[in-house]
């Protein structure tokens, strides 16, 4: 009984956190891999496109709450997804035209064109700032849990409660059929094909009679919706700050490197890697250890390896060690 | 040179009209931080002007530099020393040791499962170890009188002595990071700089014991030769100076507090610019903008890159560090809470941009310029925001407007930084 008890402590709160967080990330870090892979340039814009689409998703959700449209138990956010994704992408597309075209045909060094992403990333901010402000908005609805701790016990009677919230599945379900979409696009249909050609070879792939134009566009446009979704379910789960999404991209980045900058199943991998090691290191494991060991051992302190203050550390140090060992990534990405 | 003095004196003239319509209290106070700012440019200047470097953890290296202030300044805390500063102490150095193990250990043993074993045993139980050294250590120094103090204090030196120390300190987190990212892509020590800046703030508001984190450092000293305003005022020959010139010895006193730092920022200012032009302009330099240019052949010319590249790295934090640490004297106050990347990085990369990289005049130029928009901006823009709303009826809109006017500065921040790198890439001084 113990040994179970001490199993569902931890799918509560290791395991179900971290899946959620890591299939956030995982999202996140595939629009940065993609950009990466086509456009060969890190994007620090990346954070606060996904603010940006966000508060798109926010202010769509308001509106049709306001009409008294809901999805039942399913978030509104959710219905808003796409208008904010479509939003989100004609930003996006603008300013590849207005912006980046202009040094992509110059073919300048990568590191200025991560320079001119932060200037983009300072007007995103700004532009995000200005229209709904730095505080913290909720906007999650619909049923907040699909199994909740009580009921959990009622039905099991076990002592411990183990409970997955509304926001935590709808996350799971979401990236679970992005992610299957993005690969089925991105291994079958012909523009995918081109995709994954031009990131191969450019040369190559410009020989053989691929639209560079169109490709750079469709990236963007996969961008955009990758980050909308990703910022998205990030906010249900949490909730929305500005200043949070900017600090996600220590992590979503970190993500990207330790699978391999470039490779979209490393961008995953990588997502789940950093996800789980920062619930892993900031959970306070007494609970557990408690149900394990016999009474007499019973922990005194938290048995908390970091506190939670910490958890972008634990995402630099993987990025530290990645660096360190194995550039490259998990998945043979470019590290040159 | 005309290009020069012509753009120096537009500059002058904006802070002679903030002085002469606003007051010279402000004029001064935005001239004094504008030129610590002109320092943190310059820091970067040596990283990207000269070495293509991109460095975007300055918030990181700066907070550093605010660290040394109040390690040095601060007055030792002795009962905290008692209760717990050898376990802190012993805790860090044994932290240290644990990871010079694992690199001997690592560099020693052949690769395999028994290295591999081995670093995980030295690692794990050498992090279990240094918690139990460390944690009573933390729990005891942060219990003593956690109202006023709760940390060890600092070594009680003169202010001054920070100043170098705040160099050091950057300079050894840059050595670190450096050591890391520097010989891969560009983009992964833009990456790295991030991240360590994040984890120097998040320390530095956590770590109770250091610099009592979020609660807050006040010095209660100023730097040579700088006197308080308070002091000043009971001076003789101060009020005898205001009264035969015929000033408020109130406002005089904060003036003449603000014209003594000016002068000391300068004399580091000057002294720094005229080092980084005298090293720019001699064999080193020419090899910096060598290898900036074109990596590979400096390097078929038999130099060592990736060296030269953690050389001015280091420089760039050095410098960055040693402004960080003026920042705070001037402010008297450590606040870790007041680090922001918007403003301790972005802000200075926009200086660079603007005035132009590569050039040293040209970095001074665009934190004089950039600075005085930015903080002009910050204390008149809601005023502004407040007249052109003043017709609308009080209420939710109009509280968002005049909000938004803070948020104004980031979007035309961003804005100016596109419109530079498109249009003027190499800035209002571009390089020789």
């Amino acid at each position: 009984m113990d040994i179970l008890n001490a199993l569902v402590a931890f799918l509560n709160f290791v395991f179900v956190p971290g899946l959620t967080y890591g299939a956030q990330l995982a999202l996140g870090a595939l629009g940065v891999t993609l950009i990466y892979g086509i456009l060969r340039f890190s994007n620090f814009a990346h954070g606060d496109t996904m603010a940006f689409g966000t508060m798109v998703t926010i202010l769509f959700t308001w509106w049709f709450q306001s009409m008294g449209i809901s999805f039942g138990v399913l978030p509104t956010a959710l219905l808003a997804l796409p208008f904010g994704i479509a939003v989100t992408a004609a930003l996006v597309l603008g300013t590849d035209r207005a912006v980046y075209r202009f040094y992509r045909k110059q073919k300048a060094a990568p590191t200025i064109l991560v320079i001119v992403s932060m200037g983009v990333m300072f007007v995103m901010n700004g532009i995000v700032r200005l229209i709904i402000g730095v505080e913290d908005q909720n906007f999650a609805d619909g049923g907040r849990f699909l199994i909740s701790a009580g009921d959990f016990k009622k039905m099991t009677g076990l002592s411990e409660g183990l409970a997955i919230k509304g926001s935590q599945a709808v996350t799971v379900i979401t990236a679970v059929v992005v992610v299957a979409f993005l690969f089925w696009f991105l291994q079958k249909t012909r523009t995918g094909k081109s995709m994954r050609a031009f990131s191969d070879n450019e040369d190559l792939a410009l020989l053989s009679g691929i639209n560079p134009d169109r490709v750079v566009q469709v990236t963007w446009i996969l961008a955009a919706a990758l980050a909308t979704i990703a910022g998205v379910l990030y906010g249900l789960d949490k909730s929305f700050k500005p200043f949070t999404y900017f600090q996600l991209l220590l992590p979503i980045f970190a993500a990207a490197i330790v699978g391999g900058l470039g490779s979209p199943l490393g961008a995953i991998a990588g997502g789940f890697v950093i996800a789980f090691s920062e619930v892993m290191l900031t959970y306070a494991w007494k609970k557990v250890v408690t149900y394990l060991v016999p009474d007499s051992l019973a922990p005194d302190g938290l048995l908390q390896l970091m506190s939670t203050d910490y958890k972008f550390a634990v995402s630099f140090a993987i990025l530290i060690i990645v660096l360190l060992f194995m550039p490259t990534g998990l998945f043979k990405g470019k590290s040159f | 040179m005309s290009r020069n003095l012509f753009l120096f004196g537009g500059v002058a003239v904006l802070f002679l009209l903030t002085g002469l319509m606003a007051s010279w209290n402000q004029s001064l106070y935005i001239l004094n931080i504008s030129l610590v700012f002109a320092l943190m440019s310059l820091g970067v200047n040596m990283q990207w002007g000269y070495a293509g470097l991109f460095n975007t953890g300055v918030m990181g290296f700066a907070a550093l530099g605010g660290l040394a202030v109040a390690l040095t300044a601060a007055p030792p805390v002795a009962a905290a020393w008692q209760a717990g500063g050898l376990g802190v102490l012993g805790g860090l150095i044994l932290g240290a040791a644990i990871l010079g193990l694992a690199v001997v250990l690592y560099r020693r043993m052949a690769p395999g499962r028994s290295r591999t074993l081995a670093l995980l045993v030295v690692l794990i139980g050498g992090f279990f170890l240094f918690r139990a050294v460390f944690d009573p250590a933390v729990t005891a120094v942060e219990a003593i009188n956690p109202s006023v103090s709760g940390n060890l204090g600092g070594l009680g030196l003169p202010l001054l002595f920070a100043w170098p120390l705040g160099g050091l300190l950057a300079a050894a987190a840059a050595w670190a990071i450096g050591k890391t990212a520097l010989g891969l892509r560009s983009d992964y020590l833009a990456i790295a700089t991030l991240g360590i800046a994040e984890i120097v703030v998040a320390v530095m508001k956590n770590e109770d014991w250091l610099a009592r984190g979020v609660k807050m450092v006040n010095l209660s000293e100023r730097p040579w030769p700088v006197p308080f305003e308070v002091d000043l005022q009971r001076t003789a020959w101060f009020t005898d100076m205001a009264a035969n010139w015929g000033f408020d010895p109130v406002t005089g006193s904060s003036i003449f507090v603000k014209l003594c730092y000016t002068a000391l920022i300068a004399v580091v200012l000057v002294s720094i610019v005229f080092l980084s032009e005298r090293a720019l302009n001699s064999p080193w330099g020419r090899m910096m903008r060598a290898i900036r240019d074109n990596e590979i052949s400096a390097a078929a010319m038999g130099k060592d890159v990736t060296r030269r590249h953690l050389h001015v790295f280091i420089l760039g934090s050095a410098v960055i560090g040693v402004a960080g640490a003026i920042f705070v004297s001037m402010d008297g106050i450590l606040n870790p809470g007041t680090y922001q990347p918007l403003r301790f990085t972005f802000l200075i990369w926009v200086m660079v941009i603007v005035g132009g990289s590569g050039n040293n005049w040209g970095a001074v130029l665009g934190a004089l310029l950039i600075g005085w928009l930015y903080l002009i901006v910050e204390q008149v823009g809601p005023n502004i925001m407040g007249a052109i709303t003043a017709g609308l009826p009080e209420g939710a809109l109009k509280a968002h407007l005049v909000d938004s006017a803070q948020h104004m500065r980031l979007l035309t921040l961003g804005v100016i930084l596109l419109l530079v790198l498109r249009f003027s890439p190499r800035g209002l001084l571009p390089e020789k």
